[in-house]
């Protein structure tokens, strides 16, 4: 089997994000850089299938040098191999198409993605990545088999389950729950360094939506403090509740 | 600068520091309230490679450098003392003499399973009645058809209870004295050895450390560590590697210190500012982070030593003694920047003040340091 897995580098949750001079994108100094972590899911996923059915699992990311880092770390993960598809593309379209050009004829039985990048929260270039391949797809999966015929997944919907079956090859993105991911061995950190990262020119499209504005939310206000003693307080707080914050 | 971190150490450094911060870190305060053994974390960091990080993996172990063993301790000494000190007796004095002293066939069966993690193991040396004194010990070897068997008492066995194989030092040949001390790899699953309830101890509360009574208890001629009569070299070999990851522990401990000290002194105001704007905290914390840069410095310079093969026990006795004994000072001043809250067993620090005590006594006492010391100074 051959499985494919893309991975998204983001800023750690932890970050204090600021809006760059640009007004649109992420002033990129103190950002700690991460992989996504619904990829982590993806990966540990594909890592499972190869130890418990025998699988080759190559990693694929879109960026610059920097997303390096996450390849490497999925090849110490245990990933056999890691491209990158050097690419300043951001859009969903534009990625997914860059992926899809880059895995077609590649003979992959599976594509493991997360259901959305951290962050970003787009959840769209995995059910456009199955699309422009053509293939089956399955999203927001918290768990999953390969079968005889193919696929079973199991997927978080409003409320409940749903159960979806499927042929290969197909589109996985995963939700948390999936797995729990492990952490790289010292052994595997030190193969990583050795194995090398293709590099490929990507062959992505102009976007097809643009960023125009980045703003972080208004600042929240001060808490105030009610005095007197528990009566007023009470009242006091009713009153705000109805007058102020109109709950009821 | 010095040390130059290699890319392959820092790269360690940080996979320790990242498990150590989000797996380690959490339980640590309720593990020491509830006296419990973190066997699930101690799995795990056998399976990542933390347990024999030094062995080569042809024999189970991790196969990197004795730095960066030293720098993944500090990282964990910094969460949870107890987890390095389970790591440091199976890495630095059970690992480490079958790796240097060990036979083929006693590698395949013993470092394996330990370096990969799959067993835990230990070290007994000392006994009731012999401590600092190791060659008093009492311990009794006697010859039996195939093997050897032991009789006698070890006190303070790290990882007793908890682990399988554990290199013993006990008298073979009582007419020789010291030269008739032998040590042997014991499992820990033989009839005849019997592990008593984890003591009851000040710190590293999650660690377990119990006394063995050994009645009969055989080992096999070919568990046998090193030759007849090697026991204390054996011994002393593994102590100088250990007592580098205990002065690693100390340091950990002490920068964990230092660091809650620090994010303390700029919170908790008094006399209408933080506490770090008055003078007396800012000495203390200048002085820790002084003796926490020093022992740091001290303690990397005899790993590398190690590392590359030079004899280092002058060096490994200065880092033990100047680290840990600092890391005491450095702990109790964090108590006390803290006042009350230093007291609480709420807070961080006085796990750590815990903790630290007993870095100047394992592993050799810091009176024995001394004498280390000073008996190569004037040698
Ligand atoms: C938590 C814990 C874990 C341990 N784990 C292990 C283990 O896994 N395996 C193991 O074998 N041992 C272990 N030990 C034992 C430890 O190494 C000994 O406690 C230590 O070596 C001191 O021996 P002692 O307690 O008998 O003290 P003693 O030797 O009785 O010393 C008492 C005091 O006298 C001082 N003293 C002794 N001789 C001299 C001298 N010649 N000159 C000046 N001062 C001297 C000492 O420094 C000390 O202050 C552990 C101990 C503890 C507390």
């Amino acid at each position: 089997m051959k499985i494919l897995v893309a991975l998204k580098q983001v800023p750690d949750t932890e970050t204090k994000v600021k809006v760059a001079a640009d007004g649109k994108s992420l002033d990129p100094a103190d950002v700690k850089w991460i992989t996504s972590t619904y990829d982590e899911y993806a990966l540990e996923e594909a890592l499972r299938l190869k130890e418990s059915k025998g699988a080759e699992v190559t990693v694929v990311s879109l960026g610059g040098d920097s997303v390096k880092d996450v390849l490497r770390n999925a090849l110490a993960l245990g990933a056999d191999a890691a491209v990158l598809l050097k690419s300043d593309a951001s859009d969903p379209l534009a990625v997914a198409t860059a992926l899809a050009a880059y895995a077609k004829d590649k003979g992959f039985d599976l594509i493991f993605a997360g259901n959305k990048g951290m962050g970003g929260d787009n959840a769209s270039v995995g059910p456009m990545l199955a699309e422009l391949l053509g293939i089956a797809q399955a999203n927001v999966v918290v768990k999953f088999e390969v079968t005889d015929a193919g696929f079973r997944a199991e997927r978080e919907i409003e409320g409940g389950t749903e159960v979806v079956e499927g042929a290969l090859p197909a589109v996985i993105t995963a939700q948390k729950g999936l797995n729990e991911p492990r952490y790289a061995s010292l052994k595997g950190i030190m193969a990583a360094k050795k194995k090398t990262i293709e590099e490929v020119e990507a062959t992505a499209p102009a976007g097809a939506t643009a960023v125009i504005a980045l703003v972080l939310p208004a600042a929240r206000p001060e808490g105030r403090k009610l005095d007197g003693d528990a009566a007023a307080q009470a009242a006091a707080l009713l009153n705000a509740l109805k007058d102020e914050a109109k709950v009821f | 600068m010095f040390p130059a971190f290699t890319e392959d150490q820092l790269a360690i450094r940080d996979a320790a520091r990242d498990f150590a911060v989000n797996e380690i870190e959490p339980g640590a305060m309720a593990r020491d309230h509830a006296a419990e053994f973190p066997s699930d974390i101690i799995r795990q960091l056998g399976e990542m490679g933390f347990m024999g990080m030094t062995v080569p993996e042809a024999y189970g172990g991790a196969g990197v450098d004795y730095l960066s063993y030293i720098l993944a301790l500090e990282e964990i000494a910094k969460v949870d003392a107890s987890v390095a000190v389970t790591m440091s007796v199976n890495n630095s004095v059970a690992c480490a003499p079958i790796l240097v002293f060990g036979t083929e066939a006693q590698k395949q069966k013993y470092l394996k399973p330990l370096a990969s993690g799959e067993v835990l193991g230990g070290f007994m040396l000392t006994e009731p009645d012999a401590g600092s004194d190791a060659a008093a010990l009492k311990c009794r070897a006697t010859k039996v058809e195939g093997g050897w068997q032991l009789n006698g008492a070890k006190a303070w066995i790290t990882n007793g209870g908890v682990g399988r194989y554990f290199v013993t030092m006990a008298v073979t040949h009582p007419e020789l004295g010291k030269k008739g001390i032998s040590a042997f790899v014991l499992d820990a699953e033989r009839p005849g050895v019997h592990m008593a309830k984890p003591e009851e101890k000040m710190g590293l509360r999650s660690s377990k450390t119990v006394m063995v009574t050994l009645e009969d208890a055989f080992v096999a001629d070919d568990d046998l560590l090193g030759g007849p009569g090697d026991g204390l070299k054996v011994a002393l070999h593994g102590l100088d590697g250990g007592r580098i990851g205990i002065a690693a522990q100390a340091v950990g401990i002490a920068q964990r210190a230092l660091n809650e000290s620090i994010a303390y002194a700029r919170t908790r105001h008094s006399f209408g500012k933080p506490i770090g704007e008055h003078q007396a905290i800012q000495t203390y914390l200048a002085e820790m982070e002084a003796r926490v840069q020093a022992s740091r410095l001290l303690v990397y310079k005899a790993a590398i030593m190690r590392n590359e093969g030079q004899p280092c026990t002058l060096e490994a006795a200065t880092a033990k003694l100047f680290a840990t004994e600092s890391a005491v000072w450095v702990c109790d001043r964090a108590v006390q920047i803290f006042g009350g809250y230093g007291y609480s067993r709420e807070y961080v620090v006085e796990r750590l003040y815990r903790d630290v005590r007993v870095t100047t006594i394992y592993e050799g006492t810091s009176e024995i340091q001394r004498i280390v010391v000073a008996r190569s100074l004037l040698k």
